[in-house]
């Protein structure tokens, strides 16, 4: 089967900058597909290229079996593009942007197709307001509305949700949700770490330039071997024998790693040896942030702060999370 | 429709959303020079013998504007674009870079083409003026308006900025506008001046321009044609070559 996405051996410098040093990619037909990394990773510059916004020094990028250099008419015609930066024209309205990026992909009487989308982004109260008067909000779902007008078979949204609020959030994951249902690829960068973890089914993180992480989500959250024992003692300090384990200590909660379950029962024996009482005990699961942070900076291993919620891996997709 | 299509129906809708500002706007200032010159100048010449001043200066005038307002027009929309970064609507679509380049210029002749009748028929108000050679006028108008459409979009494509935008207008079309032929007959001027004027091409526009009008003119309005002609297919080349690459839009 033709990817949906073929990346091969993508570099790409500007200036002394080395924005991407040899990227290998595919993605599946159908794929919900996540592309995560700090800022500077070469996130946007990867989907740049694939939109023959940026051309890259080396390698090539299909899509959908299309080269985006040599066959850039049907690449293009594949691939809806959600840009990050909220972009509009203040010359027209939501309809006319619309009726008119259409236009640009050769479909003229696509009337009935732009009022189902704008139906489902709740753009129709605004069909007519120029883009000039719009929320930032209402601006971000007509970028969405622009993406889809081609109804593209690759959908590729470069953080969507970036200060945009709850509600819209929600709204808009469900409608991508449904846009996967339907068959289409989608490819999500996000700095909202949850969100990538209960919608996408396979990611690839990013650190300067490089992938350093590509795996199914489940994996990658299970790669972590450690969890998290929280603890507040009283009566006693903390065994010796547990000095090493521990990640964070402060305010008397210490925070421990441990490499399995097993270990939690003799981290409490050492406890009651010690002849501390326990007064509050929180186990932590690892997620997505946590490898996230692991691999971004091996060194510090991730952990140790305070506002980790301790449920992220129990409920996947009740979202958004505190 | 087309893509091409509807990126000249997009630019046209563009100007014409703001016609106060791009066709009204400009036949008035061109209307006050008409007023002023003709004010000053009234009785004092004639030129190629027979012809009023004031008649002289209405095709110059008129040329002026459709040179001016179609550059204005393809490197605004295009400088304005890339700064808001809304330009992109256009770089994701399939469109070619001849679909690009097109657009932007057929935009910018109609521009310049309203902007100059517009001129044009206020000033047949007060001037009486002749139309010996149709044919020669709407060749020139069509090529200059071209020619200037295509320096726009280079401009929009070279500038960051809406600075740079303004230097390249007043340092390089403003002078060669002024110093083109609009106010004078080059045969008034000191010879050094009369051989300076021959290497700027937008004298031989605005003279050929004239020709229609009077049926004389400084030199040759095949020649002017030929010269008009000739630098509408090299900038078309260089600006296609741009496009092409990518320059300064892809990056």
């Amino acid at each position: 089967m033709t990817p949906a996405i073929l990346v091969q051996q993508v570099h790409k410098h500007f200036g002394a900058v080395q924005a991407l040093s040899g990227i290998d990619l595919e993605v599946a037909p159908g794929e919900f597909f996540g592309l995560l990394g700090p800022n500077g990773a070469g996130k946007t510059t990867l989907i740049n290229i694939l939109a023959g916004l940026t051309r890259a020094d080396r390698g090539s990028v299909r899509v959908m079996g299309h080269d985006v250099i040599e066959d850039y008419r049907a690449s293009r015609r594949a691939l809806g593009v959600v840009p990050q930066e909220l972009v509009f024209d203040p010359f027209f309205s939501v309809r006319e942007t619309l009726r008119i990026q259409s236009g640009y992909f050769g479909l003229g009487k696509n009337d009935a197709w732009i009022d189902e989308v704008m139906h489902h982004l709740d753009l129709t109260g605004k069909a007519d307001a120029n883009m000039r008067s719009l929320s930032g909000g209402m601006k971000r779902r007509v970028l969405v509305a622009q993406a889809l007008v081609h109804k593209p078979p690759v959908i590729v949204l470069d953080e969507p949700t970036a200060g945009v609020d709850v509600e819209l959030r929600q709204g808009l994951w469900e409608f991508v949700r449904g846009l996967n249902r339907d068959g289409h690829t989608i490819v999500l960068t996000t700095h909202y770490l949850d969100e990538a973890e209960a919608l996408c089914a396979r990611i690839a993180m990013l650190k300067q330039g490089r992938i350093v992480a590509l795996d199914t989500t489940s994996r990658l959250v299970n790669r972590r071997d450690s969890l998290y024992l929280k603890l507040r003692l009283s009566g006693a300090a903390l065994p010796q024998a547990l000095a090493a384990r521990v990640r964070d200590s402060h305010d008397g909660v210490h925070t421990l790693r441990l490499r399995s379950y097993a270990e939690i029962e003799r981290a409490l024996a050492h406890v009651r040896e010690a002849g501390a009482h326990i007064e509050e005990l929180e186990l932590l699961q690892p997620d997505l942030e946590d490898v996230f942070v692991q691999i971004m900076n091996p060194e510090q291993g991730g952990r140790g702060r305070e506002e980790r919620s301790a449920v992220s891996l129990l409920s996947p997709l009740a979202f958004p999370k505190p | 429709m087309s893509g091409f299509g509807t990126l000249l129906y997009k630019e046209l809708l563009r100007f014409w959303k703001v016609a106060f500002q791009t066709i009204a706007a400009p036949v008035l200032t061109t209307l006050l020079y008409l007023l002023i010159f003709s004010h000053v100048m009234q009785g004092q010449a004639r030129v190629y013998g027979a012809v009023p001043y004031t008649a002289f200066l209405v095709p110059g005038l008129v040329m002026m504007a459709v040179l001016q307002n179609a550059f204005a027009n393809s490197s605004s929309s295009l400088i304005q674009s890339k700064i808001t970064g809304n330009v992109i609507f256009v770089l994701l679509p399939p469109l070619s870079y001849w679909d690009f380049f097109a657009a932007y210029v057929l935009a910018s002749v109609v521009r310049g083409m309203v902007v100059g009748v517009g001129v044009l028929l206020v000033s047949l108000g007060f001037v009486e003026l002749s139309f010996a050679h149709p044919l020669w006028i709407l060749a020139f108008t069509l090529c200059g308006s071209a020619v200037l459409g295509t320096l726009g979009l280079i401009a929009g494509i070279w500038a960051e900025k809406f600075d740079q935008i303004a230097a390249f207008q007043g340092f390089v079309i403003m002078p060669l506008t002024f110093l083109s032929g609009v106010f004078y007959s080059i045969h008034s001027l000191p010879v050094f001046w009369q051989n300076l004027s021959r290497f700027n091409p937008f004298f031989y526009m605005i003279d050929g321009f004239r020709y229609g009008f009077f049926g004389v003119s400084d030199i040759d309005p095949a020649l002017s044609l030929v010269v008009a002609a000739a630098s509408l297919l090299a900038l078309t080349a260089f600006t296609l070559a741009l496009l092409k690459r990518g320059y300064k839009l892809r990056h």
